[in-house]
């Protein structure tokens, strides 16, 4: 076993990460002020800009859940409870008395049990729903004269607004996690230059220094 | 350069020159100015006129069926029946907040009919034998005029002194001859020496409707300058055959048509009529602006405010404390509120009594489907509640009603006080001894109105609290003047009090809204707890 630094976060997942990270904050800002909490911008341009943002990342995400499909990446966000509860006992008890975290990070599963469940909880529960519902939202023009059309707008901008709130619960959790650990600075890194601590088996080692020697330093 | 080059542009230089030489010269200009008539070479028109009905007589030579479409429309019976409600409206039969009722008044406001003499609101203009008045709508002379208590006579030579007209001028002999031979289609000067000055001012009345409409700059109203469209009023106003779109007792609150075939349409005013239903360009903003055609008036958006230019109109009209003497014995006057233009208007009038005056007002909104129902003269009314003297209708589920803007007078007026109706009084007449402008004596007044509206009086009279409601639909501002959303798309925004419509921004702590802060605020407080921990402990885990 060896800890070298390895490449487990290829370009296109770090523009993805980073897109994503600035059209998330972008639609939080304006949609606080299209909901009347954010004096900053003004309601009109606040709309404009939103639809945009909204627009983009719906492109982004098509992209992204085609790279997910074709780079076979998806695998690393199938659920598993093996270590899942040491990981939850880790963030709820073990952190304070000083325990290391129980979860080695390997090249080819990169996220632990907890994270893994929660980025899959991302993907196929809130950002569905928030995009679902936006897109109601926003062409209500071709639904309009459905029956009770005011009422389902209602509902859908209500939906819409609760999983953006629920998003926005997640970015701060998101963030804190990044303080947990020796640095800050040591969290963010890997998803700037792609590479991160891993521990590999001699045999890992020496295939990725033979066959993909670009990916280990 | 080649010389071939020199002399093909010089060839082409001397053809140019000769063809605008020959055009020049060659071909007559076209006469007229719009129309295959010139009203002046008429010889039915150079005659001496020695009364009005005499010009009309010469008009129906040519025009032969003028008269009997006249005499069909509004303008003329001053009477509409709803066909939906069953109500007779029209300025024949309705109370209102202003003026009140036409009825014992009639010299005075029929100097506003479009016909010549009708004196007896009992007898129609067409069985009165009534002739109607071309003029006061086709007149493109500049002069003429109506009296203003002449029944919807000119002022003629000569003039006594001290007449007014209409519009509340100096009155001017007419010189008949020479507005008979300027005759043409309406224009703003015709519509407007009556309709701005309904309720007895400029703009008393309708809040979107004056004199600044004369010759309005550009973001007083956008159709109407001489900067913008330079429209007319019958441009909007479309006529079949002397009947004109757009009523305000059946108005056409939502149009869902459109257009139609180019010059298709002639039963409607509405600005889709002319702008489509999905007005805004197709862009991403004007796609989102379309959204809003569902809910909105056209107006509600694009006249952000009324009585805008420098006439201000009225807001509050109270008739309870008329009859007021000065320290002089004179009728009381009192000139408190100056306009933007600088002109004074009254405050207080003892013929009229109290007044609020209010410019670049902000309308009131409300769900309109169009219906307005009046309380007439034979409605049972409740004096302790603010009598509503034209209800309008609409409701935010019958697809049919918009958001539309309107003025509101908050009005205080006569009623019988024993039989609980809206009473009709007489005001003027300055040679009778019963009218209320030169005797001062409401019952005397209020008697003489009920006698001369043929209805039952109880003798007893009360005042009570009333509203009337104007669309507002005149004075649209430029694209760029249009309410800004925020203007509504706030807490305390101008949709405040409407129901029946999702307006994001307006409710941030509504139920789901409170329920996603009360999620954050649960997220900061846990990872607070934690920060906590890990600082206390200071035994932060090696993640």
């Amino acid at each position: 076993m060896a800890e070298r630094f390895v490449k487990i976060y290829p370009r296109f997942e770090r523009f993805w990460h980073w897109t994503q990270m600035a059209l998330i904050f972008g639609l939080l800002f304006t949609g606080l002020a299209v909901n009347g909490l954010n004096p900053l911008i003004p309601f009109g341009p606040a709309v404009m800009l939103h639809i945009i943002a909204a627009l983009a990342l719906i492109i982004l995400w098509v992209f992204a859940i085609f790279w997910h499909i074709t780079t076979g990446t998806w695998v690393h966000y199938v659920p598993t409870t093996r270590g899942l509860l040491k990981v939850a006992r880790f963030y709820a008890w073990g952190i304070f008395k000083g325990e290391h975290h129980p979860y080695r990070k390997a090249y080819w599963r990169k996220h632990n049990p907890l994270q893994a469940l929660t980025y899959l909880a991302l993907k196929l529960v809130l950002f569905p729903a928030i995009w679902v519902t936006g897109v109601i939202y926003l062409t209500y023009n071709f639904w309009d004269t459905a029956p009770n059309a005011t009422l389902w707008l209602t509902i859908v901008a209500n939906l819409h607004l609760l999983a953006a709130y629920a998003i926005a619960a997640f970015v701060l959790a998101h963030v804190y996690l990044l303080t947990v650990g020796h640095s800050f600075r040591d969290h963010v890194r890997p998803m700037i230059t792609g590479f991160d601590k891993i521990d590999l088996t001699s045999e890992e080692e020496a295939y990725l220094e033979t066959d993909e020697p670009a990916r280990i330093r | 350069m080649r010389p071939s080059f020199v002399f093909a542009v010089a060839g082409a230089l001397w053809l140019a020159a000769t063809a605008a030489l020959a055009q020049g010269s060659g071909a007559p200009a076209i006469p007229g100015t719009g129309s295959t008539a010139d009203h002046s070479k008429f010889e039915i028109l150079k005659k001496e006129f020695t009364s009005a009905p005499e010009v009309t007589g010469a008009c129906l030579s040519c025009h032969t069926e003028a008269d009997d479409q006249v005499m069909h429309s509004i303008h003329f019976t001053w009477e509409f029946e709803n066909t939906t409600t069953g109500q007779l409206l029209g300025k024949r039969h309705v109370i209102n907040a202003f003026c009140g009722n036409v009825a014992g008044n009639e010299p005075r406001c029929t100097s506003c009919h479009a016909g010549y003499g009708w004196d007896d609101m009992s007898v129609a203009p067409q069985e009165a034998g009534v002739t109607p008045d071309c003029l006061v709508c086709h007149d493109r002379s500049g002069q003429y005029t109506k009296t203003a208590t002449a029944a919807g006579l000119p002022p003629l030579d000569p003039v006594k002194p001290g007449t007014k007209t209409i519009t509340g001028a100096e009155a001017w002999p007419v010189d008949l001859a020479k507005a008979a031979q300027s005759v043409g289609p309406p224009g703003r000067e015709n519509c407007g020496q009556c309709h701005f000055y309904g309720g007895g001012g400029d703009n008393v009345k309708h809040g979107d409707l004056s004199s600044v409409l004369y010759d309005p700059a550009r973001d007083v109203d956008v159709h109407m300058s001489s900067e913008g469209g330079n429209m007319v009023c019958s441009d909007c106003h479309v006529t079949d055959r002397h009947e004109w779109a757009g009523s305000r007792y059946d108005v056409t609150a939502a149009d869902t048509r459109g257009p139609g075939m180019p010059h298709e349409r002639r039963d409607v005013a509405t600005c889709q009529s002319c702008h489509g239903t999905e007005p805004h360009p197709a862009s991403l903003k004007g796609v989102k602006l379309n959204d809003h055609t569902d809910k909105l008036a056209c107006q509600t958006c694009h006249i952000p405010e009324f009585a805008r230019g420098g006439v201000a109109t009225k807001m509050v009209w109270d008739w309870s404390t008329a009859g007021k003497m000065g320290d002089d014995g004179k009728p009381l006057s009192v000139e408190n509120y100056t306009q933007g233009d600088g002109k004074h208007r009254h405050t207080y009038l003892a013929t009229k009594g109290d007044f609020v005056w209010e410019e670049n007002v902000e309308p009131l909104y409300a769900w309109f489907n169009g219906q307005v129902e009046y309380t007439t003269g034979d409605q049972t009314i409740d004096p302790t509640q603010v009598v509503e003297v034209n209800r309008i209708s609409g409701s935010p589920e019958d697809g049919d009603s918009r958001i539309w803007p309107f003025k509101r007078l908050i009005g205080r007026q006569a009623y019988d006080a024993k039989l609980n109706h809206l009473a009709y009084s007489h005001v003027w007449g300055p040679a009778t001894d019963t009218a209320f402008w030169t005797n001062f004596d409401w019952g005397k007044a209020i008697e003489a109105g009920m006698n001369a509206a043929g209805v039952e009086y109880s003798g007893e009279y009360g005042f009570v609290n009333t509203h009337m409601y104007w669309p507002i639909t005149h004075m649209v501002a430029p694209a760029e003047q249009a309410l800004d959303c925020a203007e509504c798309h706030a807490s305390d925004g101008r949709m405040s009090g409407i129901d029946g419509v999702y307006m994001p921004g307006r409710t941030p702590f509504s139920t789901a809204g409170i329920l996603g802060l009360a999620l954050i605020a649960a997220t900061v407080l846990a990872l607070g707890i934690h920060a906590l921990g890990r600082l206390f402990t200071r035994k932060d885990g090696d993640a």
